[in-house]
């Protein structure tokens, strides 16, 4: 095997080289949740210390005391991951470290549901955190039970396909754009140098600064682990989970403009937690699409 | 790259602990390719050495050795992602056979 084969070239890398998440990790195949750990770390670097709470990653990571990670982590209970970093960021603080950049971590169950008042709580009062939700939309880590981030029309173990979920997803960055804080961003595992980019703007901002990052799941999604590029990239070209930042709670920006949106169908098809859903039910989940996504382009003026 | 094999840390009493939560040592110990029942091939000679599987491999078991992506079969838990998103089709899914 060698160079006979082709003249080498220098490969371009689009994102960090450096590599602070290592191998041996026990996440599942395909694990969407993994690659957002490893692009954020990438760009925040070692200075860094994350607090997380009951989630996959409280697992993936590895058990006490060897980790996959190479920065400190702060094991949380589950509604405290704002609350336990806006503490880790003050004790930091307490002992003359400024430097250090103190990550929340959490799933979306974590997140949109339990975690909602301490992160509220520290939105507010514009803790200098950073809060990421890696959003793979259930309470994967329990075994699939549906979160107020499981979107209209999934199956999970606790909305079988009789009575799937019929409420749509709560919008989270309404949420906490309606708390002004500096800086909020949606990032997905399919735009990696969209990520990383984001994400170091958001380190050099002070105050509370939130990430909702689309993670898919194929053990919760029932979908293939090859896919789950796949799938984040059509949600983003759909306008499933369109990528934006919000500055000040007001300035919205879209990072990736579609010129051609494409339909929902394909996305919802390749995943066994919507195989139950009727053309009719898919044109409805179309119609709230293109609705979110009008109103986006409004909001973005 | 870091060790493969990281050697088990043991402490012998309390007063060892580090003070900080920290790890003391990495997960490298956990050989996952273990649960794999296809592995990657990559076939150089198609091989355009864009780093796209490099990019996307949740392990992430592919490093960059020489200019071109190698897979660390020790890690590999064989989801397929390097594969489907390879933009020359240059890696394919084989078998394993124990
Ligand atoms: C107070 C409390 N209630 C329930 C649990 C059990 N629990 C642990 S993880 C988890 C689900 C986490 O879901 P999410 O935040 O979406 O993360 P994911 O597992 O999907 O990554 C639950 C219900 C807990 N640890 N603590
Ligand atoms: S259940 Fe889903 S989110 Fe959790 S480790 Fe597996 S693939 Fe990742
Ligand atoms: S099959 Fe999956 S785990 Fe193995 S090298 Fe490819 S992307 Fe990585
Ligand atoms: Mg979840």
């Amino acid at each position: 095997m060698s160079t006979e084969i082709k003249k080498q070239k220098k490969m371009t890398l689009t994102i960090p080289a450096d590599e602070p998440m290592a191998c041996g990790h026990l996440a599942c195949q395909g694990c969407g949740a993994t690659l957002a750990m490893r692009y954020m770390l990438k760009a925040l670097g070692q200075r860094t210390a994350l607090c997380i709470p009951a989630c996959c990653w409280a697992v993936i990571d590895g058990p006490y005391p060897y980790s996959s990670l190479d920065v400190p982590i702060y094991h949380c209970a589950f509604e405290t991951a704002a609350s336990t970093a806006t503490g880790v960021k003050a004790g930091l603080e307490m002992v003359g470290d400024k430097e250090t950049t103190v990550v929340a971590w959490a799933g979306d169950g974590g997140t949109f549901d339990i975690g909602l008042q301490a992160l509220s709580g520290a939105a507010e009062r514009n803790e200098d955190i950073i809060y990421v939700c890696y959003d793979n939309e259930a309470y994967m880590n329990t075994g699939i039970q549906r979160s107020s981030a499981t979107p209209y029309g999934a199956w999970t173990t606790t909305t079988p396909v009789k009575h799937f979920k019929t409420r749509p997803k709560k919008d989270i960055v309404s949420i906490m754009a309606a708390h002004r804080i500096p800086y909020i961003a949606t990032a997905s595992v399919s735009h990696p140098e969209d990520f990383v980019k984001k994400m170091k703007k958001a380190k050099g901002i002070k105050g509370t600064r939130f990430f909702h990052v689309y993670a898919p799941c194929p053990t919760g999604w029932k979908s293939r682990p090859e896919d789950s590029i796949k799938l984040a990239r059509m949600a983003v070209q759909n306008a499933y989970f369109p990528l934006f930042e919000v500055e000040d709670g007001e300035n919205y920006a879209i990072n990736l403009k579609l010129k051609d949106k494409k339909p929902v169908d394909d996305y919802l098809r390749l995943q066994g937690r919507f195989r139950h859903l009727t053309d009719v039910q898919i044109a409805a989940v179309q119609a709230e699409v293109d609705a979110r996504w009008e109103r986006l382009l409004k909001l973005a003026g | 790259m870091r060790p493969k094999k990281a050697k088990k840390v043991v402490f012998k009493s309390a007063a060892e602990m580090p003070l900080l939560i920290c790890s003391v040592g990495h997960q490298t110990h956990n050989l996952t390719g273990a649960w794999r029942n296809i592995r990657p091939e990559v076939d150089r000679s198609k091989c355009i050495q864009c780093g796209i599987c490099w990019k996307f491999c949740p392990e992430p078991a592919i490093e960059i050795v020489d200019e071109w992506p190698v897979v660390d079969y020790d890690y590999c838990k064989g989801c397929g992602i390097c594969a489907e998103e390879c933009p020359s089709k240059c890696i394919v899914m084989v078998e394993e056979r124990k």
